[in-house]
């Protein structure tokens, strides 16, 4: 479903990728794991096509799509979503019109119907309901006054209420308490889980990969992928650390 | 990338065309070219005015031929010619009209080409539950339709044009006219006291609330024409009436200059609620064309407890100076100023208001947001004024500034004058860029890069959108969208 070869890319001119190959087939969940400074956030961005993460080789298509060649919005209109590390504040926008105007754009760009108001805040509530969100939530500024667990959560309703065929999450778990982190797991699982469907997960530790279970681990190491395996990898890498496990 | 290659792709993208720029042509009839006390005489006499009102109109051109322009402003202000431009322009034939459709089919086509929504023709055309919005329309300078009248006279409403008002109401128009902006007042003021072509009248009397929003759609359609509007209006005890003011013009090479006055008068427990919004040709890339937009808005909080509201969103002219003010002279009474204010290209605006508390427990608001792009250059100035006798006095001024690009400017200049220790005063101030982060984070969800510019714009200005008619907001929410396609590179 999403393969990329040979992935090489700079920020500000400094190479951070230096060669990824992954491939994930549809109805799996990857998890990449990796210290801090491995290009983790930056393999995210480069997928979403963040400005200022320039691709100098190798390439990524996304079910025989070449990715890189489409900008940011065509990427979600293909039905790509990105979870941010931190999600970022657009005051005076309410979370129910930016998902509603996300969504629509979307399905109008895949020549699909728009849905009604009505029809959107019923599946509005209904997916903050499903994440522990109270749906007066959607109600104020994109992100705005969220703390760092609601905007996890923001994050995941929205991802909720798009439905997209391939997600990846960047540290999705950080900031969440342990409750949390239950809910915001089945939540992927839910959303995500099924045969037409894919998931990146990027994680720091361990512990999100309790309530997601990934089908392979991967760990990245300055900007490549050096190790590869099963879900007993993470608990690995968890015991004995980074530097071990990347040796 | 770096900052010169981002700068230049910035300079094309911002290079949008007027979208609305156009001219019908419609035969006028033209008062001879130049200013001097004939042209006075010619417009005073086009219009049937009374005496009294020709001598006030020459005491108003020989003071001004003693002013000078004004330039404290933060504007570059090319030379204007004033002999070298009409002072009156009218369709050739003046009919007394009953509704919409006996009006000239070359000016509604005009309105629909601009795409306004004339909430007139919903009504006419019978659609239930269609909110009532009475239409003045002002083509060029005389109003050519003016309906709704019957309704609002059952209310005890009037509402007609300025010069229709001078006939029928001479007194109430002779009372009040120069009451709120004197014809000294400034320089602009002076020249549209002398020249004013036409406008509007609004009066509500005690008690009344007015049944309908009150609308007026001013357009500009002939070259080298000065456009001189006067607008007034009175709201006696108790009363309240909301009005709606809203401008785009046709395409022009020459400057178009436009020097129009706004004048309010609030009786106690009286609440006017005045919007803008503006969208006058703002001149090209290079900044050729375009109108200068000199205007003098003033509100009198006369009587106790009285309230006017201000709001604004200002996105065409290549010039805009104006200052909507209030001047809080009642007991307990309100002013409150929100303004939207968006500069793109060579676009030059110096706008904001003045708050001069003289009564006692007198409240002001301003919320100011300024939207910057291209070279342009924004400023907001303000005045707060509290004289010694005004105890207890309350403001609050927030002034926000949002900078598209590295070559535009955004300026605030408050300035705030306290006589009595009493008074609480308290000024908020930010500037501000787009973000790349809010934007590939808008983008990330689907949107492209001017839906993704739009939406972020509109959540900037949204406290002040808020505070506009919903048939206005949806409207001045596409103006700020189309005024910045392609202004983030």
């Amino acid at each position: 479903m999403l393969q990329i070869e040979n992935l090489h890319a700079t920020v500000a001119g400094k190479p951070i990728l230096n060669g990824v190959m992954l491939s994930v087939p549809a109805g799996e969940v990857h998890a990449i794991m990796g210290p801090n400074g491995s290009g983790k956030s930056t393999l995210a961005y480069v997928l979403g096509g963040r400005p200022g993460y320039e691709v100098s080789e190798g390439s990524v298509t996304f079910d025989g799509l070449d990715l890189l060649a489409l900008e940011p919005h065509e990427r979600a209109a293909q039905g790509l979503f990105l979870g941010f590390q931190y999600p970022v504040e657009i005051p005076g926008v309410s979370s129910l019109q930016f998902i509603r105007e996300s969504l629509n754009t979307q399905r109008r760009a895949r020549g699909e119907a728009e849905l009604s108001g009505a029809e959107f805040i019923k599946l509005a509530r209904a997916e903050a309901a499903e994440l522990g969100m109270d749906a007066e939530m959607l109600k104020r500024p994109v992100n705005v006054g969220f703390s760092g667990g609601e905007k996890k959560r923001a994050e995941m309703v929205q991802m909720g209420i798009i439905r997209p065929r391939f997600a990846v999450l960047d540290e999705t778990d950080s900031g969440l308490d342990i409750d949390a982190l239950r809910t915001v797991g089945a939540g992927i699982n839910r959303i995500m889980r099924a045969p037409d469907k894919g998931v990146l997960l990027i994680t720091h530790y361990q512990r999100l990969l309790d309530y997601v279970k990934p089908d392979k681990v991967h760990v990245l190491s300055k900007g490549r992928i050096v190790r590869s395996g099963g879900p007993e990898l993470a608990h690995e890498l968890e015991r004995e650390g980074y530097a071990e496990a990347a040796a | 990338m770096n900052e010169a290659v981002k700068n230049r792709e910035l300079r094309e993208k911002v290079a949008q065309d007027y979208e609305w720029g156009f001219s019908s042509d419609i035969e006028q009839e033209f008062a001879p070219k130049g200013l001097s006390e004939d042209t006075v005489r010619f417009i005073s006499a086009k219009k049937d005015e009374p005496e009294w009102m020709l001598d006030w109109r020459l005491k108003a051109y020989r003071a001004w031929l003693e002013m000078e322009e004004v330039d404290w402003a933060k504007l570059d202000i090319p030379t204007i010619d004033y002999q070298d431009a009409y002072y009156y322009a009218a369709p050739k034939t003046k009919p007394k009209l009953g509704s919409l459709d006996e009006v000239d089919p070359e000016i509604l086509r005009v309105y629909e080409k601009l795409g306004i929504p004339i909430e007139e023709q919903k009504v006419l055309a019978g659609v239930e539950g269609a909110r009532k919005v009475a239409v003045d329309a002002v083509f060029d300078s005389v109003s050519v339709a003016t309906t709704f009248r019957e309704e609002l006279k059952k209310a005890g409403v009037i509402f007609l044009s300025i010069s229709e008002a001078i006939r029928e109401y001479p007194e109430l128009v002779r009372k009040y006219l120069g009451s709120v902006v004197p014809q000294r007042d400034n320089y602009f003021a002076c020249l549209n006291s002398a020249v004013f072509s036409d406008g509007t009248f609004v009066y509500v009397p005690e008690g009344v609330r007015c049944p309908m929003e009150l609308s007026t759609y001013f357009r500009i359609n002939a070259e080298n024409t000065g456009q001189f509007e006067r607008t007034l209006i009175v709201a006696d005890k108790g009363s309240y009436v909301s009005y709606l003011e809203g401008c785009t013009a046709p395409m022009r090479d020459e400057n178009q200059l436009h020097a129009a006055v706004v004048e309010i008068f609030a009786h106690e427990d009286a609440e006017v609620k005045y919007s803008t919004v503006q969208n006058w040709y703002p001149g090209d890339a290079e900044g050729k064309g375009g109108i200068f937009n000199f205007v003098t808005k003033r509100a009198l909080c006369s009587g106790d407890r009285s309230k006017v509201s201000w709001t604004q969103v200002e996105t065409g002219s290549a010039i805009t100076w104006k200052y909507p003010s209030c001047i809080l002279k009642g007991e307990g009474s309100v002013g409150e100023f929100y303004s939207v204010a968006l500069t793109n290209n060579r676009q030059q605006a110096d706008t904001g208001t003045k708050m001069v508390h003289i009564g006692a427990n007198t409240r002001s608001t301003i919320i100011s947001k300024g939207i910057s792009a291209g070279k342009s250059n924004n400023t907001y100035r303000g005045l707060v004024r509290v004289l010694p006798r005004a105890e207890n006095v309350r403001n609050f001024t927030q002034c926000d500034s949002l900078l598209l690009g590295s070559e535009c400017g955004a300026h605030t200049v408050p300035y705030i004058e306290v006589k009595n220790p009493t008074a609480t005063i308290e000024h908020e101030a930010t500037t501000s860029k787009i973000s790349e982060d809010q934007l590939f984070y808008a983008m990330s969800r689907g949107l492209d890069q001017e839906a993704a510019v739009a939406l972020i714009v509109n959540g900037f200005a949204r406290e002040v959108l808020k505070q506009l008619p919903m048939e206005f907001a949806v409207e001045a929410q596409k103006l700020l969208g189309i005024s910045l396609e392609g202004s983030v590179g």
